[in-house]
């Protein structure tokens, strides 16, 4: 499941909530978790906030791109991203990625290919609002899964 | 056959554009940089601009067609 989520969320209880749901227990012996969080800190500055845009609807279709090829290189039961969008503040949850699978290897695997595929592929853009109450876009880029 | 697409600029590059979108007609099949020079005649497209047609990443020289959504923005910065 993709969720596009304008307001803090708690991620632990999104993972607890969304495991409810699972109809085939017994089955996965490994969950992983990846949790992004803000930083009050980038490139030397102090930072007090961010907005994060995104695309509404290529967003979500590039982000279940995503997860469709993870799901191919790697052997997953289940997959659960949020991310966060609109004004974000330090030690909010930016990102979360959950994977569902039988074997760690995985689960491991699979969570980094989607986050660097997620930062590198999929219509976010940050622009941080610093201390001085000055703002910037984030132009810093990384080259996806390796 | 008039070809009718609109366009939408995201984060910086809608901020030094001054808007978010524009509409366009034209006649004959145009490319994503030809749709670039038309709508932003002032200003060359940044070397890191990404284009996307109906929400699905193109390159430059993707052919656009009636009806389409071709938006145009930086490299992105999500995670």
């Amino acid at each position: 499941m993709i969720k596009i989520v304008a307001a803090e969320f708690d991620p632990f209880a999104e993972v607890q909530d969304y495991q409810k749901q699972f109809t085939q227990t017994g089955k996965y012996g490994a969950t992983n978790l990846f949790i992004g969080t803000m930083r009050d800190f980038n490139e030397g500055d102090k930072v007090q906030g961010m907005n994060l845009e995104h695309y509404p609807g290529m967003t979500e279709k590039q982000l279940a791109l995503v997860v469709a090829e993870a799901e191919e290189k790697w052997s997953l039961l289940d997959a659960l991203v949020i991310h966060r969008v609109g004004d974000v503040y330090p030690d909010d949850v930016l990102v979360l990625v959950a994977i569902w699978s039988v074997h760690r290897g995985d689960a491991f695997d699979a969570s980094r290919f989607i986050m660097e595929e997620l930062k590198s592929s999929v219509p976010f853009w940050k622009k941080e609002i610093l201390a001085d109450d000055n703002s910037r876009w984030v132009a810093k880029n990384t080259d996806g899964y390796l | 056959m008039t070809v009718a697409i609109k366009i939408r600029y995201f984060a910086s590059l809608k901020e030094s554009l001054g808007r978010d979108s524009d509409s366009l007609d034209f006649v004959q099949a145009m490319s994503v940089a030809e749709v670039w020079k038309k709508a932003v005649p002032d200003q060359d497209m940044p070397e890191n601009t990404l284009a996307a047609v109906n929400m699905e990443y193109v390159t430059i020289d993707y052919q656009v067609l009636d009806g389409d959504e071709l938006a145009f923005f930086p490299p992105v910065t999500g995670g």
